[in-house]
């Protein structure tokens, strides 16, 4: 079996605040990554104030956080995470963020992505996973429909930004579905 | 017609009204001692829970409302002997955006079919739209075998817009999970 964490382009880590502070900090400065990253508004924290809100995070344990390194050069160029567990019904939700700016639309996010839902579906046993993403970020809807999410649904003109309303596409993906298309991958 | 004299929290038969913390405890614990409330209203594992973890929970619930500002929840009455019938709240209020979550309960199986629901629906959705001025409001994942709430949801002008595939896992099956969404110019008012 192949190392869980690691794909071609990149390999996913433990979180580690000290080290990740600073970047989401930095990242933060981003507005237009930050706005496809949440519905808030963008707000600027200090890599101090980070630390003590990740570590606080690190505390309580119900996430599975993942830093994203390239193999390539060992680099952090971003973040993903499983959360919002249902147990009973074998649920999670996933979040994905590259910060690092000349790594969008190579391939590094899908590969992260897939390897998250390797975990999420043959180790944590989940029975699908579930995502929400923003009507006006094309890239990454193309990413998610890549690494096996089927669109299942629109919350309708639910965000409003630069004057004008947007949709929030829902999207999920099945482990059945996900075993058939993707699990082959890992075991060339 | 001109509403602003109308009473938000008065309807015909029924008000919306504060947690009593000392009676209503009680009576929200029997209900959650019927597994199919328990079931048609979430996708949640039921639960039965005793009037002190109720309490408890009522506490949570107001300390929010307190802090975060974003949030509103609801008793529904009788108005003829103030008795406690079901619930109705909104939460995840996301102001920047002017969306909201709604849900709404009918505790005993006796005070239903009634046209309770409807009722406290209209009142709770003036509120949300003529005073907290949102922009829609979208459900919380409702279990898609509760065919009765979803249509109870679709004659306000609700419509589905998600449907969470094999979402709930429920003596031994799959079912899905759907969320439906009204806009502020959907609302019939």
């Amino acid at each position: 079996m192949k190392n869980l964490f690691t794909g071609e382009l990149v390999c996913l880590g433990a979180p580690m605040p000290s080290i990740d502070a600073p970047l989401f900090s930095k990242w933060s400065r981003d507005t237009e990554y930050m706005r496809l990253l949440d519905t808030d508004p963008p707000t600027l924290a200090s890599a101090k104030s980070l630390q003590d809100e990740f570590e606080k995070r690190l505390e309580d344990q119900t996430g599975h956080v993942f830093r994203i390194h390239t193999l390539a050069e060992s680099k952090q160029i971003g973040f993903v995470g499983l959360f919002g567990f249902d147990w009973a019904n074998g649920n999670s939700w996933v979040g994905i963020g590259i910060g690092e700016r000349e790594y969008w639309g190579k391939g590094y996010g899908t590969e992260a992505m897939t390897l998250v839902l390797r975990y999420a579906f043959t180790e944590l046993n989940l029975h699908r996973v579930s995502l929400g993403v923003f009507e006006f970020n094309a890239r990454a809807i193309q990413s998610y429909t890549k690494a096996g999410f089927v669109v299942e649904g629109l919350e309708r003109k639910f965000m409003n930004r630069e004057g004008r309303r947007w949709d929030i596409i829902n999207m999920g993906v099945l482990r059945d579905e996900w075993m058939k298309t993707y699990k082959g991958n890992f075991e060339k | 017609m001109d509403n602003i004299q109308q009473q938000l929290f008065e309807g015909s038969r029924l008000r919306l009204s504060a947690i009593d913390l000392e009676k209503d405890p009680d009576v929200e614990s029997k209900w959650t001692h019927d597994p199919d409330y328990l079931r048609a209203l979430s996708p949640d594992t039921a639960r039965p829970l005793s009037p002190f973890m109720v309490k408890k929970k009522y506490e949570g619930i107001e300390k929010e409302m307190k802090e975060k500002r974003n949030s509103f929840y609801f008793t529904i009455r009788l108005k003829e002997d103030d008795r406690l019938i079901g619930f109705t709240k909104i939460e995840w209020i996301e102001w920047n955006n002017g969306a909201g979550r709604l849900a709404i309960g009918v505790g005993d199986p006796e005070d239903r079919r009634k046209g309770y629901g409807s009722e406290s629906l209209q009142m709770i959705l003036r509120y949300a739209f003529a005073e907290l001025n949102l922009f829609r409001l979208g459900t919380f994942a409702i279990p898609a075998y509760n065919t009765g709430a979803i249509r109870f949801l679709e004659r306000a002008g609700f419509v589905e817009e998600v449907r969470r595939r094999e979402s709930v896992n429920r003596d031994g099956k799959r079912w899905d999970t759907v969320s439906l969404g009204l806009l502020r110019d959907e609302w019939k008012r």
